[in-house]
């Protein structure tokens, strides 16, 4: 506060010189001693100054000189002192003795010290056991910090788990015994089917490896001679697909996985009335040209399938007998998971085509089917089995006889194919074994909308437009594909091909570019933007007299459409950049 | 089983000198080379999958490794690294 604060003592005082003082206090019993001895002294001097004085002045009155009587005064001072002092000494004598022999006393202080028996020392020291050390050494990258949290994110949660239910408390300890056993079992056995993801990577690897330059024209590879060819394009043959088992079955479906673009269905069967076999399903990746991902077998040759477009685990299946079935992907097993059979309803003709449709309204899955035997069944999942519902019959106009006994008979058309609108969705299209194409809404069960008069052959394939939504497209064995405006009669489009026709189908990147497959082995890509009359493309992809080609589809991502013929095998072509003009 | 036929696959295509798969401790468990070289491509490898893995773990913990390729002059080596397996193919490319 403004002041300075005395400090007794600080760290950095350095002491220069420092005396121990010998001053004793006066009250105490040394300084009295002192004093008194001092004051003996002092009383010495003026008693003898007066007793010579005296003694002067008797004798040498008449001297007057005053330093002689100094001088007379010293000398008889001294002698008188030497008087005095014996005679003070005589009177004092006895008292200082006495005193000074109490002081000796006093300071004659005497030290007696003892000491005790020091106890001999022993040392005695114990040791504990050491603490037992290892050496550990590690090294703590992100990754270990990262992995130990979540190990314990995942303890907490189990644990969060186990209290919540305390009823299945049973149900938990059989599966920890069961979970017990396989871990037994598969420490004894040393299984090798963990390895089996590892397995199926390193397959593809391999393949790649093999057809490496394959996959690099699929990916990177584009016919330059395109520009010179003035708007013809070519169709690049990529990987071939084929198995043993199905060298005998000819191709009767293809269809793309919605979710995977590089996974493809097809099916196997028989076209041959006379010959048929049973069937396959077989699901193709094209990272794996060598072997199927997925192999399914069944009794009758398969005629067509669909994937559904939200679950693209389940595939909806048409069979020769009549039947349709369900296959659920995720399930290990060969065998499908929902089948008709003639109790359920089943078709009483070859299934010629099978669509899923969205969920109805108790969200079961349901898709529908047509078949030559003229029904066109919605099948609904409820409750694990297939039910079917007549949706409609067709009725082929103009022939209904009289049976016996006075019955109308309606004979009935027989479908052949079948597409819905994309976005209208009551709204289809029938192709029939006679040539006509009815125009169908799923609410009206015994009327068409429409017919168009087609083709004078089966329509072996209708499809509308994934853009324009009033065209489709039909193809038939009349040699011939043609477009239409659902609105018009008479096709906007004839195409001659000069052999039956044995699929159509339009490209998903443009809505004028189509594909069309011949018996003799040939692909057509038409545009209906750069040429409205010619085909651009128009290539052999297999052997003319030994192979017929019965279907093609295009991928829904790639450039890349795959053919399925009859010997089994699928060919996968690239489009050339001319086939892929987009339109503007 | 089903993995045994993969295995059996990958073997007989084309191309393919040998196929060797080991355990998490590096002891060859199937080979179709003699052991010597089996162990001695198992040590190196698996050795040389960990530093791999530690690598593109390190740079992002939630990514981890799912193939590795060496090529050399003669032929490729490929490792597929599982939790507890490391799968090895050689084989040779035919360019």
């Amino acid at each position: 506060k403004r002041a300075y604060k005395p400090v007794s003592y600080v760290d950095q005082m350095a002491i220069h010189f420092s005396l121990n003082g010998n001053m004793i206090p006066k009250d105490s019993d040394e300084g009295r001693r002192q004093s008194i001895r001092l004051s003996i002294a002092a009383e010495k001097a003026p008693v003898e100054n007066s007793a010579v004085t005296s003694e002067e002045a008797e004798i040498k009155d008449e001297e007057s000189a005053g330093y002689t009587q100094a001088a007379e005064e010293e000398e008889s001072e001294g002698s008188g002192t030497a008087e005095v002092a014996e005679a003070s000494e005589a009177e004092e004598p006895p008292p200082p003795r006495v005193k000074e022999q109490k002081l000796a006393n006093q300071f004659n202080f005497i030290e007696r010290a003892s000491r005790t028996l020091n106890n001999p020392m022993l040392e005695r020291a114990c040791q504990s056991e050491p603490t037992p050390c290892k050496n550990f050494s590690a090294t703590a990258n992100q990754w270990k910090i990262y992995d130990a949290y979540m190990e314990e994110l995942q303890k907490m949660e189990r644990s969060k788990e186990k209290e919540k239910p305390k009823a299945q408390i049973a149900k938990k300890e059989d599966e920890k015994k069961k979970g017990r056993k396989l871990t037994s079992l598969e420490l004894q056995s040393d299984d090798i089917t963990k390895i089996s993801k590892a397995a199926k990577i390193m397959e593809r690897m391999v393949n790649q490896n093999t057809f490496d330059d394959i996959a690099q024209d699929f990916k990177y590879f584009e016919d330059a001679s395109d520009e010179y060819r003035d708007q013809q394009g070519t169709l690049l043959p990529l990987w071939k697909f084929q198995y043993d088992k199905t060298k005998r079955l000819a191709v009767t479906a293809i269809s793309w996985n919605p979710k995977y673009k590089d996974l493809f269905a097809v099916g196997y069967g028989s076209y041959d009335f006379m010959k048929q076999g049973q069937g396959m399903l077989l699901l193709y990746s094209m990272k794996n040209p060598s072997f199927p991902e997925y192999v399914f077998s069944s009794e009758s040759g398969i005629m067509c399938l669909d994937f559904h477009n939200d679950h693209p685990y389940l595939v909806a299946v048409g069979f020769y007998d009549g039947n349709v079935a369900i296959y659920n992907l995720k399930k290990a097993t060969s065998q499908p998971s929902y089948k008709s059979s003639a109790k359920s309803g089943k078709h009483t003709e070859p299934v010629w085509q099978v669509k899923w449709q969205k969920d109805d309204m108790n969200n079961n899955l349901n898709f529908f089917s047509v078949s030559s035997d003229g029904r066109i069944v919605s099948w609904t999942l409820v409750q694990n089995e297939l039910v079917h519902t007549d949706v409609i019959k067709l009725s082929a106009e103009g022939t209904t006889m009289q049976g016996p006994e006075g019955l109308q008979l309606q004979t009935l058309g027989c479908g052949t194919s079948f597409d819905f609108h994309k976005k209208i969705d009551y709204l289809f299209l029938v192709g029939t074994a006679e040539g006509k194409i009815y125009k169908c809404s799923k609410c009206y069960s015994s009327q068409f909308l429409d017919v168009f008069e087609a083709h004078h052959m089966a329509v072996d394939s209708v499809s509308w437009n994934p853009y324009h939504l009033k065209v489709f497209i039909s193809c038939s064995s009349d040699w011939t594909v043609k477009i239409w405006d659902h609105t018009i009669k008479t096709p906007m489009f004839i195409y001659d091909l000069n052999s039956a026709v044995g699929d159509v189908a339009w490209s998903p990147y443009s809505s004028t570019v189509f594909a069309a497959v011949t018996t003799d082995g040939k692909a057509h890509v038409f545009d209906l933007s750069i040429n409205k009359y010619e085909a651009l493309c128009t290539q052999l992809v297999v052997a003319k007299k030994k192979n017929k080609i019965t279907h093609i589809q295009f991928n829904p991502v790639h450039p890349v459409v795959i053919i399925g013929d009859e010997r089994g095998h699928v060919t996968s072509l690239k489009l050339s950049p001319n086939l892929r003009k987009m339109p503007k | 089983a089903e993995v045994e036929e993969t295995l059996k696959r990958i073997q007989a295509h084309k191309g393919v000198i040998a196929t060797m798969v080991i355990n998490a401790e590096g002891i060859p468990i199937r080979t179709t080379l003699d052991n010597s070289t089996t162990v001695q491509y198992a040590g190196l490898l698996r050795q040389l999958t960990m530093k791999a893995r530690s690598t593109v773990r390190d740079i992002d913990p939630q990514n981890d490794l799912t193939f590795l390729r060496i090529r050399s002059k003669k032929h490729e080596i490929m490792i597929a690294p599982d939790k507890e397996y490391l799968l090895i193919v050689i084989q040779n490319p035919c360019e």
